[in-house]
């Protein structure tokens, strides 16, 4: 580009939401556990695009959403590092971390293949011990996760 | 503690397990009365346990209640197919309370929530076993006059053994001090050793059993070692009798001390034991009966102080 910034790998957007600094193996699960498959709005999903931190990172931007702090703050359990930025007429207007919730409903599979949630048609539910270092316990089971085990439904 | 539920051993309070136990001693005095007079029980037992299934119904007909249910999950719907939470719907339609055995983990739970009558959990898989943990609980208080500062050892299977894991987290409450006996396979989990660091708890671990930690221990509760835990049998044939106790080794043993078991005992503790005054475990069992009165009682919301 002319004035010497380094091009946009992902177009800009006018009015939404972006989440950036997402790790490349979730982005997928995060457009899934957000259901932007059942948006309509205009979207745009970059992948494996260069990052400083990560080596490779994921982007998403959303047109004309905003999210509910609680439906973002899903994702955290996939992509504990990833930045919320709301855009208004091109630029950011806020700035927001993700924070894990103090219970996750289901989002995360139980690893105990003897625990109820995976034997009934039912939902799981997680309460979250430790939000630094990702620590969940299983409502049903008793059973406790650490971020290794952690399985996406 | 949820009016609703007994599932779980860690949803009860210091006060919860305290105001229970007077309870418990209180049926243990008058175990025949008719308070559940008009009353239905169901006792469904997903996975047979013959033991617990007789001490719950034993526990209802002594207080004049009726039981229907099964001991069998094979002759049930659930074999063709039902879920738990229709069997439970339906269930809850019918009886007052449901007392639940279960292979699964978390199956008490879940079936609390969809319940329309309380449910109390005989067993879920390898997770919970609350009433035994209360059974356990009032024989140390019992004999020991309060469950403050005991010093317990754990003797046996501490990885598999899902009565120790429950028994530890309701002690926690009251300052005990643990010793656990067991081989390197069986050691106890690394939870529960990161549970008692957080919560200051004072735990020891050996690997023999020897006469220096059975004469410093006001409990000694015996577990079985399984053979079909081990992947090495050689391991096995190793440890199996070193986790015995014999009468022998209770001669400079504290006065106090009483020996328990959840039982059923294969070969850890001697038959020479069973004369002992310490040995406690019959009357343990026993006691598993009035401590189901209480569990009952309490979540059909009927007070025992009436007839105090």
């Amino acid at each position: 580009m002319e004035n010497g910034k380094k091009e946009l790998e992902v177009a800009a957007l006018e009015n939404g939401t972006v989440i950036d600094h997402i790790p490349s193996n979730a982005l997928f699960k995060v457009v899934s556990l957000l259901q932007l498959d059942k948006l309509s709005n205009n979207i745009t999903i970059g992948n494996n695009l260069e990052s400083k931190k990560f080596g490779k990172k994921g982007i998403i931007k959303i047109a004309d959403k905003n999210f509910l702090e609680e439906e973002i703050n899903k994702i955290a359990v996939i992509a504990p590092n990833a930045k919320i930025n709301i855009i208004k007429d091109y630029k950011v207007v806020e700035k927001k971390r993700i924070e894990l919730p103090e219970e996750l409903r289901g989002i995360v599979k139980c690893s105990n293949p003897k625990c109820i949630s995976n034997n009934e048609p039912m939902k799981t539910l997680f309460k979250v011990l430790n939000k630094d270092n990702i620590v969940i316990k299983c409502h049903y089971c008793e059973r406790v996760m650490t971020k290794d085990e952690i399985e996406i439904l | 503690m949820d009016k609703n539920c007994f599932v779980s051993i860690t949803d009860l309070s210091k006060e919860d397990i305290l105001n229970l136990l007077e309870d418990v001693k209180y049926f243990e005095e008058n175990p025949n009365q008719t308070i559940l007079n008009g009353k239905i029980v169901a006792t469904l037992f997903f996975e047979p346990s013959t033991r617990t299934r007789l001490s719950f119904e034993t526990a209802v007909n002594r207080l004049g209640g009726k039981v229907i249910g099964f001991s069998d999950a094979s002759t049930t719907s659930s074999s063709k197919g039902e879920t738990l939470k229709d069997t439970i719907k339906m269930v809850s339609n019918y009886a007052d309370l449901i007392v639940m055995r279960h292979y699964l983990e978390g199956a008490a739970r879940y079936a609390s929530e969809v319940s329309s009558v309380p449910i109390v959990n005989a067993g879920d898989g390898s997770n919970q076993h609350p009433s035994q943990t209360m059974l356990d609980l009032y024989s140390i208080w019992k004999t020991q006059g309060t469950l403050e500062n005991i010093n317990i050892v754990m003797v046996g299977d501490l990885k598999y053994g899902r009565t120790v894991h429950s028994l530890l987290q309701a002690l926690s409450l009251f300052n005990p001090t643990f010793h656990f006996v067991a081989p390197k396979e069986l050691e106890m989990p690394e939870e529960y050793k990161v549970f008692c660091d957080k919560n200051n708890i004072k735990y020891i671990e050996y690997r023999e059993f020897t006469d220096d930690v059975i004469n410093l221990a006001d409990i000694i509760y015996m577990t079985r070692v399984q053979r079909e835990r081990f992947t090495d049998l050689i391991e096995y044939e190793k440890v199996k009798n070193v986790y015995t106790l014999h009468n022998s080794m209770l001669e400079n043993s504290k006065p106090n001390v009483k020996i328990l078991h959840p039982l059923p005992r294969v070969n850890e503790i001697a038959y020479d034991v069973d004369e002992n005054p310490k040995a406690y475990y019959f009357q343990q069992a026993k006691n598993g009966l009035f401590a189901r009165q209480a569990i009952i009682c309490k979540m059909l919301g009927i007070s025992t102080k009436k007839q105090q």
